[in-house]
C-alpha cells in the first residue's frame, strides 16, 4: 500500500465519519416526537382495538365528549347533552363551525353517519359499546337524538372514547374498509403518513376548532417496544415524550435534570382472578368456600407488594376503582395483613393446608415479581401458590376455558365504573372468567346502569361491593400509575388518568 | 443445461408445497385464540364470532389451508388482521430494510472477520494472534441485545453522535440512513465476524502450510503476495460458503437487533405478528423467507454447475 493510498483512505474515513456523526438530525422544535410502547393497530375508530391506538387518536380524532382531570365528562365536539326523564333518549347539541380534515362540515348528519358506521360496519369493535342505541335521529344540523333500548347511563362515558369519534362521511364512504390507512377526522392534527412499525406522522390542522391551543406543527409517533431503548431515546433528545415508563425507571428520570415525569393514578387495576365456578378447577382451591378467598385477602400485604415491586409508586386498592375515584366505597377500606386471621378462616373452611393453588401469571417481569411476593406471603398463611408463567395470549384462552385456579390479571380500566364491574361479575358475561353468578348482583348491576350521576349510583355500587368483598371472585391488589416521561422543555402538559397524550395547551419552551 | 434447470425447478414444487403445509400447521399449534386477541380486552362474543367468520377461523384447519393456498397461488398472501393491510404490501416494504441491514452487516463481518482471520494466521503464535483470538471469542459470545444497548448508551446518550433507534431509507436521505443503520449492522456483523475470523484463520493456516505456498515462497515472492495472491484465494472458498449461509439467516430478519434499534424489518414484523396471532402475516413472511432460501439454494446449485462442468452430467 503506497502512502497515496493511505492518504486517500484516511480522507475517505474522515469524510464518512463527518457524514455519519456530524450531520445531526436537527429537526424543527415544533415537531413533537412521542415514543410509544407498541405499534398501533389500524387507525380506524370503528375497527381499532388497541390501547396504544387510542394515544394516536387523541391527536387525530376528536370525540363528542372527553374527560377532565377529575374524571368529569366534558364536551368536545358536542356542546351539551340531556337525558330524558325516562332515560331512554339522549339529545346531543353539537359545536358549530367544526370542520373535518378534508374541509367537510362536522354536523348532525356526520354524527349520525359515524355512529351508524360504528354500529353496523362489518368487524366494528364499537358495536357492543353502543349496543344500547336503537336509533340515531338528526333533529337539526347541530342536534342529534340517540334513542335507547333501555336506560343506560354508561353511554355518555362510551362517547368519550372511540365510540364517540366522528369521522368524515365523505372520506369514509370513499375509502370503505381502507379508511384506517388514511383516517380523516376532526382532531387537532391531520394524518400525513404511516410506515408500519416505524412512524406515524401527523401535522397541525389549520382549521381546527381549538387551534389557538395547539402549539406543534407536527407530531411523530415512534413505536419502541423496549423500555430501556425508549428512555435512551428520550435522554438523547431524539424523543420529546415517552409513554408507559416502567416504575423501576422513575428514580433515573427524577435524577436527570433534563427530564420530567408526569404521573397520575390510572383507571387500571391488577387483581387475582379466582376460579370459583368455571369448569372443574372452580370446584377446588379458592372455589371451595368464600372463606378461603377471604383468607387469601388477609394473607396479602398490598403495601408490601407496592414497596417491593413498584418502589412504593403505585396505589394499593381493594375495589375495581382506585381510592381516589368518586365511586370508591370508603366503608370498605383496604385491609391490612393478618396471617392469624387467614389461618383461622382456612381452618373454619375445613381446608387441609398447605392448599396448592395453580397460579397463572402473564409472562412479563413485573407480573412475575408480583406473583413471587404473593407466593411467599400466602405461604405463611397455608397456601402453596404454584406459579405458572404463561404467554399473555395463551393465558386469556386458558382463563376462558377455566384452566386455572388463580390468575394475575390487569384491566386497563374504564371511566365509568360499569366498565370495570359489569362484564366481570354479571352471570355469563365475556370477562367473567371466575364463573361467579349471583342473580342479586345482576339485578344491582342493571340498576346501576339505569341511574344517573354519582349520588344516585354510588349507593347501588355499595351494595354490590359488600357482596363482592364477601364472596366475589376477584381479589383487587393495586392500581398502577400512568407514568409519562418527557423533556423539561415541555410546558403546559397535563396527564389524565386514562394515560392518553393530549397535546392541547402543551408547548415546547 | 436448460433441461437440468427445468428439472431442478420442478423438483422445487413439492418442497415449496411441504413448506407451506408445515408453516400453516405449525402456526395452528400455537396456543391462544387469534379471534380473542383481535377482539381486544372486552372479549365480546359477537365480535369474536364475526372475526372468526371473516377470516375463516371457524372452518376446519384443512379448509383454512385451502383458502390460504388458493390466495397464495393467485398472488394474494392475505390481509393482516391487526393492521388491515395486505401482507404482500408489508413484505415489499420490509424486505428492502432487512436487505440493507443484512448487506451492511455482511460487509462489516467480512472486513473484520476475514481481515483479522488472515492477520491471526500470518502472525500465528504471537501476541497479535492471541489478541485476535480473544477478540473473536468476545464477538461470538457477546449477546446482541447487550451490545446493542451499550452502543446506544455510548454513541447516542453519552456522545450524542448517532440516533438511538429508528430507520430512514437510503433513498430518502443516504447519510441519515447510514447513521440509523450503522449500529444495528455492527451488532449483527460483530457476531458473524467472530465466526468468520475463526474459519478464516483455520483455512489460512492450512493453506499457508501447503506445498504450493512453500513453492511460492521458494520462488522468492514477497510475503504479502504469497499471503494475498496464493494462500488467501484458496482459503476463502469455505469462508464464502459460510458467509452465504450467514447472509441467508440475516435475510430472515434479526429479531432482537431489530427490536432494540426499532428497525422496521422482517424480524420486528414477525415478532409482532406472532404475539398478536396475526396468522396471515406470519404465514406470508415465513413463506417468502423460505422460498427465498430455496431459490438461493437453487442459484447456488446453478452456480456450481456453471463453474464446474463435471457436475453437468
Amino acid at each position: 500500500m503506497t502512502p497515496n493510498w493511505k492518504t486517500l483512505l484516511l480522507t475517505g474515513c474522515l469524510v464518512a465519519s463527518a457524514g455519519l456523526f456530524g450531520m445531526g438530525a436537527a429537526s424543527a422544535q415544533t415537531n413533537f416526537k412521542i415514543g410509544l410502547a407498541e405499534d398501533p393497530d389500524v387507525l380506524d375508530p370503528s375497527l381499532a382495538r388497541s390501547y396504544v391506538g387510542r394515544i394516536v387518536f387523541a391527536s387525530l380524532c376528536d370525540k363528542l365528549f372527553d374527560i377532565d382531570d377529575k374524571l368529569n365528562i366534558v364536551p368536545q365536539l358536542a356542546l351539551s347533552s340531556t337525558v330524558s326523564a325516562d332515560g331512554k333518549e339522549m339529545v346531543i347539541k353539537l359545536r358549530p363551525d367544526v370542520k373535518f380534515h378534508d374541509g367537510e362540515p362536522m354536523d348532525a348528519e356526520a354524527v349520525r353517519f359515524s355512529l351508524d358506521r360504528h354500529l353496523n360496519m362489518p368487524g366494528s369493535f364499537r358495536k357492543p359499546e353502543l349496543g344500547a342505541v336503537s336509533e340515531i335521529v338528526v333533529v337539526d344540523p347541530l342536534t342529534v337524538k340517540l334513542v335507547l333500548k333501555s336506560p343506560f347511563s354508561p353511554l355518555l362515558a362510551q362517547l368519550t372514547d372511540r365510540a364517540g369519534m366522528i369521522v368524515s362521511p365523505k372520506a369514509a364512504k370513499e375509502a370503505g374498509d381502507k379508511f384506517g390507512q388514511k383516517p380523516v377526522c376532526a382532531g387537532p392534527f391531520k394524518f400525513v403518513e404511516r410506515i408500519q412499525q416505524d412512524r406515524i406522522v401527523l401535522e397541525k390542522f389549520a382549521d381546527y376548532w381549538n387551534k389557538a391551543n395547539i402549539h406543534f406543527d407536527k407530531v411523530t409517533f415512534t413505536p419502541i417496544a423496549d423500555s430501556t431503548v425508549r428512555l435512551a431515546n428520550l435522554r438523547s433528545g431524539q424523543l420529546d415524550l415517552i409513554e408507559r415508563t416502567p416504575a423501576t425507571d422513575i428514580k433515573e428520570i427524577k435524577a436527570n435534570p433534563k427530564l420530567r415525569l408526569s404521573s397520575v393514578v390510572s383507571l387500571a387495576y391488577t387483581g387475582i382472578t379466582m376460579n370459583i365456578a368455571n369448569k372443574e378447577a372452580g370446584k377446588t382451591g379458592l372455589g371451595l368456600d368464600p372463606r378461603v378467598r377471604q383468607a387469601l385477602n388477609f394473607a396479602i400485604d398490598r403495601s408490601a407488594i407496592n414497596e417491593v415491586v413498584f418502589n412504593g409508586e403505585f396505589m394499593p386498592g381493594n375495589q375495581w376503582i382506585n381510592p381516589e375515584n368518586p365511586y370508591y366505597q370508603k366503608s370498605f377500606p383496604v385491609t391490612g395483613r393478618d396471617v392469624n386471621k387467614a389461618k383461622e378462616l382456612l381452618k373454619a373452611a375445613g381446608v387441609k393446608t398447605p392448599l396448592a393453588i395453580d397460579f397463572m401469571v402473564p409472562n412479563n417481569p413485573e407480573a412475575r415479581s408480583v406473583a413471587e411476593v404473593i407466593q411467599s406471603m400466602a405461604a405463611e398463611a397455608g397456601f402453596d401458590f404454584k406459579i405458572r408463567v404463561t404467554e399473555f395470549a395463551t393465558s386469556l384462552t386458558q382463563a376462558e376455558q377455566g384452566n386455572y385456579q388463580a390468575y394475575l390479571l390487569n384491566w386497563s380500566g374504564r371511566t365509568d365504573p360499569d366498565g370495570n364491574s359489569y362484564s366481570f361479575h354479571a352471570c355469563g358475561q365475556p370477562l367473567n372468567y371466575t364463573g361467579y353468578c349471583n342473580k342479586d348482583v345482576d339485578a344491582l348491576l342493571a340498576e346501576a346502569r339505569s341511574k344517573n350521576g354519582v349520588a344516585e349510583r354510588k349507593p347501588v355500587y355499595e351494595k354490590i361491593t359488600k357482596i363482592m368483598q364477601e364472596e366475589g371472585g376477584v381479589l383487587y391488589l393495586y392500581h398502577s400509575k400512568v407514568l409519562v416521561a418527557h423533556s423539561d422543555k415541555l410546558d403546559g402538559y397535563k396527564q389524565l388518568a386514562d394515560g392518553l397524550i393530549r397535546l392541547t395547551g402543551a408547548k415546547l419552551k | 443445461m436448460f433441461t437440468l434447470i427445468s428439472k431442478r425447478l420442478i423438483q422445487l414444487l413439492p418442497t415449496v408445497f411441504f413448506v407451506s403445509v408445515i408453516i400453516f400447521s405449525l402456526q395452528h399449534l400455537l396456543p391462544g385464540d387469534p379471534a380473542m386477541i383481535m377482539a381486544g380486552e372486552d372479549n365480546d362474543p359477537a365480535v369474536i364470532a364475526q372475526i372468526r367468520a371473516q377470516y375463516h377461523l371457524d372452518q376446519p384447519i384443512p379448509v383454512q389451508y385451502l383458502f390460504w393456498i388458493k390466495g397464495v397461488l393467485s398472488g394474494n398472501l392475505g390481509e393482516s388482521m391487526r393492521l388491515k393491510v395486505a401482507v404482500s404490501e408489508l413484505v415489499t416494504t420490509k424486505l428492502p430494510v432487512t436487505l440493507q441491514l443484512a448487506v451492511m452487516a455482511m460487509i462489516i463481518a467480512l472486513v473484520i472477520g476475514v481481515g483479522l482471520g488472515i492477520l491471526s494466521a500470518v502472525y500465528k503464535g504471537r501476541a497479535l494472534d492471541s489478541l485476535v483470538n480473544v477478540l473473536g471469542l468476545i464477538g461470538i459470545s457477546t449477546p446482541n441485545f447487550w451490545l446493542g444497548i451499550m452502543l446506544i448508551f455510548l454513541f447516542s446518550v453519552e456522545l450524542g453522535w448517532l440516533p438511538a433507534s429508528g430507520y430512514v431509507s437510503p433513498f430518502e436521505d443516504f447519510w441519515q440512513s447510514m447513521r440509523t443503520t450503522i449500529m444495528p449492522a455492527f451488532v449483527l456483523g460483530n457476531a458473524i465476524a467472530g465466526v468468520l475470523m475463526r474459519h478464516t484463520r483455520g483455512a489460512m493456516l492450512q493453506a499457508l502450510s501447503s506445498d504450493y505456498v512453500r513453492t511460492a515462497r521458494a520462488k522468492g515472492l514477497l510475503e504479502r503476495v504469497v499471503v494475498i495472491k496464493h494462500a488467501m484465494r484458496n482459503a476463502l472458498t469455505p469462508v464464502i460458503t459460510l458467509g452465504a449461509l450467514e447472509f441467508g439467516t440475516l435475510l430472515s430478519g434479526a429479531v432482537l437487533t431489530e427490536q432494540i434499534f426499532t428497525i422496521p424489518g422482517f424480524g420486528k414484523l414477525i415478532v409482532d405478528a406472532v404475539f398478536n396471532r396475526d396468522y396471515a402475516v406470519v404465514q406470508g413472511v415465513v413463506l417468502v423467507t423460505a422460498s427465498t432460501y430455496i431459490l438461493l439454494n437453487l442459484l447456488a446449485d446453478i452456480g456450481y454447475i456453471l463453474v464446474n462442468p463435471r457436475l453437468r452430467d
